[in-house]
């Protein structure tokens, strides 16, 4: 086994090569700037290494979708930003996007379309999935065969886009023991951070809602704990911290068990 | 004769009340916004079948739900039978669906079994509601009034499947043969069988009466009840939003004074001579026919509060307030409005009803919309007003604000420059 530096590629130098790619993977702001995210970012890019995903970044040229300006009231400032992001789309001809964060999923998706932005999506979860579907990619099953492994439907993933069974059938592939929450798919419980929550301090209560999303996860006593969000991936980390379960317990995005299964 | 003609003054009086209700809300949709296009009929009607009649949504909590979805299918076959006694009064006629044969004789059978097991379970449902202490029924919302309109809507239907068993039981005992179309009714009619005729024709005529009475007052109190959800919810659940619930309506004047504003060349859309609406919603004027028609389909079920991220942790948000606050600021503005579209009392849905913590205090989760048996979209309400409480205001928590402007200078949510967008792409090795 040898260590290869990955070059992402960036629609703008293949352009000037007179190259395009097939997909878009769309970073996001969390997956750009987050330190937690950052790690998943990087992680899904080896799974698109690895299977030889004809794919590119917009790198600087990507601004951040407007999820949650829209979601805090700014209309204003979400259109402008759609609307410059389905200008580079448009620009680079892009026609198929990949992503790792559902609320941006969500925005391309199903609030582009009001701005003429039509695009293929695919979450994360749905193209790993395919991936090995298409036997692109093999996961291999010892990694995490003995783990006692929670799923937690991120909002804008679940009952926003009625993905609930990609991400399942994914972590399945591990050979992991998939135990479910008490509130799971449609019913999960939100983590807490959406619709702009995660920008600002939360309103007066008994507990923060991640304490009590983290406690849903805590009952079943998991080795880990998965999502497929990168807000969701704050508050369950800043959950099993209050739990100080932090060194019994970890937080994982799909991509990265994926990853860490294939020793990638 | 006499009893057509008394029965055709109460039919007008019960549908002319019942026309001056509708009319006044047909008249309050006229001053609200547009929602979305109607659109897509088909996938409406599945949407119909499978969440209205099928009940698919109630029947998300198992147990209570599969018993109130009986009340709800007994109520269709009851239905057929009030059907009927409508024609029979107004013509002098009795039973006159028989000429559909086996059609009414299913009806007459499943109705009668019905009245039965709804109204065992109005007694298992009040008693719910009166003797345990449900927490679904409680919150800062449910008022006294709120509690005591559940109970008497309660009772009504009560009252309305004992009258209805009590005409069934007169029949049966006056009619033998057909008896056999009534079971439960003709076990009970073994109480009175023995009596003389007239005695059973005065029985009968008077639950008849009573019933068709209750049926008449019952539809009338309707819409000024949290029960209006027996009419509402079926039209409600047809016109509900299509689109993923995580999809936010789009604002087109926004879309408008952006492009205008990225590309000045862009034509100038023609201005309109309405008032300028306001961005967002700070009061009932500011809703759609949508919002409107959600808070009077609301039953007040708290299915969506039981299921809300913020209202479980101790925050003031609850989604049925959202519901229960618009038409009860729709029920004291409305009046005045319909007579001056002007009217302004210094009083808003924003602030005096529902408070900006309330509001904030939202994740969008869509846990709320998701659990609503009757399709009802608060998350679109609560957006609205964050809207205005954003463009119109500008009053939005201080770290929101600060989220938007490092969007606007550096295109994220927090204070890094765009050309470190990459950097998370640096020193990245893959084993192979
Ligand atoms: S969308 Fe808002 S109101 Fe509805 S359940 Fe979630 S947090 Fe509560
Ligand atoms: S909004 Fe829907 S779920 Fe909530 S109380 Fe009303 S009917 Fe029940």
């Amino acid at each position: 086994m040898q260590q290869r530096l990955i070059e992402v590629p960036v629609f703008s130098n293949l352009a000037a090569e007179g190259k395009t790619a097939e997909y878009l993977f769309w970073v996001g702001s969390s997956g750009s700037y987050d330190d937690r995210a950052k790690k998943i970012t990087r992680d899904f890019v080896k799974i698109l290494e690895k299977a030889k995903v004809n794919y590119a970044v917009l790198g600087e040229e990507e601004t951040d979708s407007g999820d949650s300006a829209r979601r805090a009231g700014n209309e204003f400032l979400f259109q402008m930003q759609a609307m410059q992001n389905i200008e580079t789309f448009n620009a680079y001809n892009i026609k198929k996007i990949i992503t790792c964060d559902p609320h941006d999923y969500n925005t391309i998706k199903n609030e582009y379309p009001d701005f003429g932005g039509e695009y293929e999506l695919w979450h994360h979860t749905e193209f790993i999935l395919k991936l090995i579907e298409d036997k692109k990619l093999i996961v291999d099953h010892s990694t995490f065969a003995n783990q006692r492994i929670t799923y937690h439907d991120p909002c804008y993933l679940g009952r926003g886009n009625q993905i609930y069974e990609a991400p399942r059938k994914v972590i399945e592939k591990t050979g992991c023991q998939l135990v479910e929450m008490k509130r799971n798919r449609s019913r999960a419980l939100c983590c807490g951070a959406g619709g702009a929550q995660m920008f600002k301090e939360p309103e007066k209560g008994d507990m923060e809602v991640f304490e009590l999303r983290t406690k849903d996860a805590l009952e079943l006593n998991p080795n880990i704990i998965i999502t497929a969000c990168p807000f969701c991936m704050t508050m369950l980390t800043d959950g099993v911290k209050l739990f100080e379960k932090e060194d019994a317990i970890k937080v994982f995005d799909i991509a990265e068990i994926i990853a860490k299964a294939n020793a990638l | 004769m006499l009893k057509q003609l008394i029965f055709l003054a109460t039919v007008l009086i019960a549908l002319g009340v019942f026309a001056y209700s509708v009319r006044n809300i047909l008249l309050n949709i006229s001053f609200l916004k547009k929602a979305y296009p109607l659109n897509r009929w088909g996938e409406r009607f599945a949407r119909l079948l499978k969440v209205g009649f099928g009940q698919t949504k109630i029947l998300r909590f198992p147990l209570i739900g599969f018993l109130h979805a009986l009340v709800f299918w007994g109520f269709l076959a009851i239905l057929f039978g009030s059907f009927e006694m409508l024609i029979d009064g107004l013509f002098g006629l009795e039973k006159f669906l028989k000429i559909l044969g086996p059609l009414h004789h299913f009806f007459m059978i499943s109705g009668d079994i019905f009245a039965a097991i709804i109204l065992i379970l109005i007694i298992v449902f009040l008693f719910r509601r009166i003797a345990l202490n449900i927490k679904r029924f409680s919150g800062i919302e449910m008022t006294h009034k709120a509690h005591t309109d559940a109970n008497f809507a309660l009772t009504l239907i009560l009252l309305l499947m004992v009258s209805l068993l009590g005409m069934n039981m007169g029949y049966s005992a006056l009619n033998p043969s057909e008896a056999h179309l009534y079971p439960v009714s003709k076990v009970l009619s073994y109480l009175i069988v023995n009596q003389n005729e007239s005695f059973l024709h005065i029985f009968e005529q008077i639950n008849w009466w009573a019933h068709i009475l209750l049926i008449f007052f019952f539809a009338n109190y309707l819409p000024y009840s949290k029960h209006f959800h027996v009419f509402m919810s079926l039209p409600n659940v047809f016109l509900s939003k299509l689109e993923p619930l995580t999809q936010m309506s789009n604002m087109e004047r926004v879309t408008q004074e952006v492009k205008l504003m990225l590309d000045p060349s862009a034509p100038i859309p023609e201005e309109s001579n309405d008032l300028i609406e306001r961005f967002g919603m700070k009061d009932i004027e500011d809703g759609t026919w949508k919002h409107y028609t959600d808070s009077l389909t609301c039953t007040q079920c708290g299915r969506c509060t039981s299921v809300c991220p913020a209202n479980l942790t101790g925050k003031l948000l609850s989604p049925r307030k959202m519901m229960i606050d618009f038409r009860r600021r729709m029920n004291e503005k409305s009046p005045h409005l319909r007579k001056n579209k002007q009217y302004d009392d210094q009083k808003s849905l924003l602030d005096d009803y529902i408070t900006r913590e309330e509001l904030w205090a939202c994740t969008t989760c869509n846990a709320c919309a998701q659990e609503c048996p009757v399709n009802i979209d608060h998350p679109s309400m609560i957006l609205e007003m964050r809207r205005y409480l954003f463009m119109e205001e500008s009053a939005a928590p201080s770290a929101l604000n600060t989220m938007s402007t490092n969007i606007e200078n550096n295109g994220a949510p927090w204070q890094y420059p765009p050309s470190d967008r990459l950097k998370w792409a640096d020193n990245l090795y893959i084993n192979e």
